[in-house]
């Protein structure tokens, strides 16, 4: 690195120095420092913008727009894209944007619950076996092992046909249940380089009880990768109930999802009725890419944070 | 090395086993005796009882599970009442097409992603990388089976370029050669598979392009394109093996999506006709099969790593 000579000490210490020597952190570090490098992401932002048009337009949306979604009208099934149904109809006669503003209110909701449920179970049973190590890490990693052997799909069709999976709660739990391994391994893998970091050490030399290092310390610098997790997570959650949608283990009439309005489609393409499916599956993209995107650039960031430390 | 191999293989097998008690488990709570579900609903309580009394299904549940396990080791994966066939031959007669279907793509999209991984890095940041970045990552994002749709309402529906089924030949050469009818889930499945590979590869190609050794090859002035075969192949090729030893269980857990969207007749397509069936020992025999392919599938990728990458079995 060449030296100026106009160059004052302040100029030549790198820029990417942590608080060393007593120097005090400045405004951007921590949240602000993540959130700053969140937005000069572009695609995080159009991410964020996406989903933030999905909610809006699937929960707001029929405050605005009136259609009916409960009485069947079946003389106006399959009316195709015209002045009073801007997306046609469906095989029952409803609205087809109006479907799809409802069916995009359980795939939501069934997305976040679900990565919710998976996040908390995974986070507990991660953290549990990353701390406590030995027989219990053991087993629990081997318990998990064996769970995430087993096909995803083959196992939550079975317990889906037997345990009636055609609520948005049932299903949120059942796809949480199965969907909490993979952050349960993150996290444990988190923990585990905690422990051995030097704050841990000089926190636990200092006297630190097990609850104390666990919430001040640990969770805290465990959250960034908990919170990549979860935004993949929904993206999972959401194309896994567009396939059992697709397979027939969806919601039940009249409730939908947008995996649901999926299920036939074959029929009514070769029928011609386009626009009952590819406006759901472009719904259904945008609104995974969008997650992807974000995830993506979360993890980025949190990778910068530690490439800084 | 050998001490890291004996010690992979006696987990997998502790794996395999706890599948093999999961699988018991859940048969046991769904389906305890079969008696009933074979003989019907007229037949008498004592005709119930001796069926179940003759085929060993009132002893206790260890006992039960002693039995599973001596016949899962001599590969008698149990009896379809419902179709009336042992679960073995069915495996035997729907696993081939799964298996051409899966292994197919397996092949064609290695053959795709490698280099493309290679030219994406290569040509970091251009448009063409962006463009191919842009469409890998909405393949990516699509649920399977709308990438499905989408392709039979493209390519089948609208310009009659490929048939929407599947091939509906039983055996597996006539299936093997009606390429025609297959190139529709084969491209499917290939083109997911590309999609997942490509973030990968092109992040490993990108780092491998940035090592010394390829700056020394280059210095020492070798062609670009002997640079790119000699030098970066082979080291940025290593994260697609992790990849691929994760892609052998879909070879025998079937490709349930595909399969069910193209009307093919594998592993996954039983499944699913079976799950409606309710004939639950053919599903979960078939979920153990899967289990099984995937406990092999991680050794594979395990083992074939180090041996790969001799930098892992130094340290």
């Amino acid at each position: 690195m060449a030296i100026n000579i106009g160059e004052t000490a302040e100029e030549l210490r790198p820029a990417t120095a942590g608080p060393e020597g007593g120097q005090v952190q400045g405004p951007r570090a921590g949240w602000r420092l993540a959130i700053s490098s969140f937005v000069e992401n572009r695609l995080a932002v159009v991410g964020t913008a996406i989903i933030a048009f999905f909610v809006l337009f699937c929960f707001a949306g029929p405050v605005f727009y009136h259609t009916n979604q409960t009485s069947t009208n079946v003389i106006n099934a399959f009316v195709s894209p015209s002045g009073s149904y801007p997306l046609g109809t469906d095989a029952n006669g409803f609205d087809e944007l109006g479907r799809i503003m409802k069916g995009g209110q359980a795939a939501l909701e069934i997305g976040f619950f679900s990565s919710l449920i998976a996040t908390v179970i995974g986070t507990l049973v991660g953290a549990v076996a990353g701390l406590l190590g030995g027989i219990v890490d053991s087993a629990l990693m081997r318990f998990v092992d064996i769970l995430l052997s087993l096909p995803l799909l083959f196992v939550i069709l079975i317990v889906g046909d037997r345990y009636n999976g055609a609520t948005v709660l049932n299903l949120s739990l059942i796809i949480g249940a199965f969907s909490w391994l993979v952050s349960a391994r993150l996290v444990r893998g988190e923990v585990l380089s905690l422990r051995v970091r030097d704050f841990v050490q000089a926190s636990r030399t200092m006297g630190a009880t097990r609850t104390h290092l666990i919430y001040k310390h640990l969770i805290p610098n465990a959250l960034g990768v908990v919170i990549v997790n979860i935004t993949f997570q929904v993206a999972d959650a959401i194309n896994l109930l567009a396939i059992l949608g697709f397979l027939g283990f969806g919601l039940n009439y009249p409730s939908v999802s947008w995996g649901d309005m999926l299920s036939k489609a074959l029929a009514y393409l070769a029928d011609g009725y386009w626009w009952v499916v590819y406006p759901v599956g472009i719904c259904l993209v945008a609104v995974v890419m969008a997650f992807n995107f974000i995830g993506d650039a979360m993890r980025d960031t949190v990778d910068v944070r530690l490439r800084r430390r | 090395m050998t001490a890291y191999l004996i010690r992979r293989i006696g987990i997998s097998i502790v794996v395999i086993v706890g599948i093999a008690l999961l699988t018991f488990v859940a048969t046991h709570v769904i389906a305890p005796t079969p008696g009933r579900a074979v003989l019907g609903d007229k037949a008498t309580i004592a005709a119930v009882d001796a069926f179940n009394r003759a085929h060993g299904y009132d002893r206790a549940v260890w006992a039960q599970f002693g039995s599973y396990l001596w016949q899962l080791v001599h590969g008698n994966l149990g009896y379809s009442y419902k179709l009336n066939q042992s679960v073995d031959s069915l495996i035997i007669e729907n696993a081939p097409h799964s298996m051409w279907l899966s292994g197919s793509s397996l092949v064609l999209s290695i053959l795709i992603a490698i280099p493309l991984g290679i030219f994406q890095a290569v040509k970091r940041n251009s448009v063409a990388d962006q463009s191919i970045t842009a469409v890998a990552f909405t393949a990516y994002s699509m649920p399977q089976n709308f990438l499905g749709i989408l392709l039979i309402g493209f390519l089948a529906i609208s310009f009659h370029v490929f048939p929407a089924e599947a091939s509906q030949n039983e055996g597996i050469l006539p299936y093997m050669l009606a390429l025609r009818a297959n190139f529709l889930p084969i491209m499917t499945l290939t083109i997911t598979a590309v999609a997942g590979y490509s973030r990968y590869m092109r992040s490993s190609a990108l780092d491998a392009l940035a090592q010394d050794y390829i700056r020394l090859a280059r210095a020492k002035g070798l062609a670009e394109r002997t640079v790119l075969r000699r030098h970066l192949f082979r080291n940025a090729s290593l994260s697609l093996v992790t990849l691929i030893g994760l892609s052998i269980p879909a070879l025998l857990g079937g490709n349930l999506v595909v399969e069910y969207l193209f009307n093919s007749h594998g592993l996954g397509l039983l499944f699913i006709n079976e799950l409606g069936n309710e004939d639950f020992s053919t599903v979960i025999a078939l979920t153990l099969l899967a289990g099984i392919a995937t406990v092999v599938g991680n050794l594979v990728a395990d083992v074939a790593l180090t041996v790969a990458d001799p930098r892992i079995r130094i340290n």
